[in-house]
């Protein structure tokens, strides 16, 4: 089998991993972009109501656009998880589940996975009651009692949007005050099917074939568990990067990776793009991911015309 | 390309088939799902031989969804000789898929 050799291989085909492929291309940068999730987080947010020049688009649409216009522009992209990366004398070798591949510059663009309570239940009721994707599944809940897993906007999102189908919504947050837009608090003022219990975890998902109750680490009206049939965890996110740890990648104290100006890491020929850097003030849209990509790739452009 | 499964026809196409048969719930408002469809039809075209494989709105079939406690979106699951053997939440890997398959 011949050794193609990619000049730069982009991890992630989310907004900012497609917008590196559209700049490398123009670049005429021979490379090669895997995803094991077309889009990313972005393909999950209802509306897009701020990427300039379009007014509303779902997410979706959106990251399908920036896709097909990378791969309008000829880049080949593979629908596959990375297991390893292991630096390969002047190449990095990049395993993935079903092919190997070596290339000479690597851009991150790894974006964010969502985080998990952690707890008993969680993962067995799993699509049996347990959901990360509000959008998804609220409309199986019609009629039902759901409990929301914290305080911030994505909570509060998820709650309001639950509360056009369940009976009663319950927002459970271990902290004293929401963090959250005052648009959403004028909301839940006027909505009689929102509940919120403060200063409280749960501690545990309990039922049969499906999630029947909740176990919570304090007392709320007399009752230490709650009857529930959906639980919807909305504690934020953290940078997926598990995978670049062994690569010697630095990463700050909440695990993101630590770029410069040129999206270029402390590893020579690894960049990084994207929700998972530091970059961008850690704004985390999908413009400023879109424009990390951009950079990234006109700094593989700049090294390889110099070298 | 991939079937169009119904309540309708959900035991005849799925549950009677003689070949194994991976069935993706999905709806049109998941953002997810629309991400997962081309994997399916891809899936479809490459393994149409061996397997069976098509989507089922959800929206539109009400009663095999609820009938196997589909609360998430997209689930697929591997159907063999009548029976659900496996069941995947969530956007999945075309090659994890096929794995699947092939130990079913």
């Amino acid at each position: 089998m011949p050794d193609t050799i990619y000049d730069l291989i982009i991890i992630g085909a989310g907004p900012a991993g497609l917008a590196a492929s559209i700049y490398a291309s123009r670049y005429r940068i021979n490379h090669l972009v895997i995803g094991k999730e077309p889009g990313g987080q972005a393909v999950e947010a209802h509306k897009v109501e701020n990427w300039p020049g379009t007014k509303s688009i779902s997410g979706f649409e959106l990251t399908q656009n920036m896709r097909e216009h990378a791969a309008g522009l000829g880049a080949e992209i593979v629908m596959d998880s990375i297991s390893n990366i292991s630096r390969g004398g002047d190449f990095f070798d990049v395993t993935a589940h079903t092919a190997q591949y070596k290339t000479k510059n690597i851009i991150l663009a790894l974006g964010m996975e969502y985080k998990k309570l952690s707890i008993p239940g969680e993962e067995e009721f799993k699509g049996r009651g347990v959901s990360y994707c509000p959008t998804c599944d609220a409309a199986f809940f019609g009629g039902k009692i759901v409990a929301v897993v914290g305080g911030g906007n994505s909570a509060a999102s998820a709650a309001q949007l639950l509360a056009q189908y369940a009976s009663k919504v319950y927002v459970i947050y271990r902290g004293e005050k929401l963090k959250v837009d005052p648009a959403y608090l004028e909301n839940f003022s006027k909505n009689e099917k929102i509940e919120i219990i403060y200063n409280t975890n749960v501690r545990e998902i309990k039922g049969n074939s499906n999630v029947e109750r909740i176990i919570l680490d304090k007392k709320y009206n007399d009752k230490d568990d709650l009857e529930v049939q959906g639980v919807f965890i909305e504690i934020g996110s953290e940078p997926g990067v598990e995978l670049v740890k062994q690569l010697g990648v630095e990463a700050d104290d909440q695990g993101f990776i630590i770029v410069n100006p040129d999206q270029s890491t402390n590893v020579a020929g690894i960049y990084a793009a994207g929700d998972a850097t530091t970059g961008s003030n850690k704004l985390r849209q999908i413009l400023t991911a879109a424009a990390e990509g951009a950079v990234a790739a006109a700094s593989v452009y700049k090294k390889i015309q110099i070298s | 390309m991939a079937m169009q499964f119904t309540d309708q026809n959900f035991e005849q196409e799925v549950l009677k088939s003689d070949k194994p048969v991976l069935v993706d719930f999905w709806a049109v408002w998941c953002g997810p799902c629309q991400m997962m469809g081309p994997i399916v039809e891809e899936l479809a075209e490459e393994l149409k031989d061996k397997y069976k494989i098509g989507k089922m709105n959800v929206d539109e079939n009400r009663e095999t969804a609820s009938k196997f406690g589909i609360m998430s979106i997209p689930t697929l699951i591997i159907f063999k000789g009548g029976e659900a053997v496996k069941q995947f939440v969530g956007v999945q890997a075309k090659e994890n898929l096929k794995e699947e398959l092939e130990k079913a």
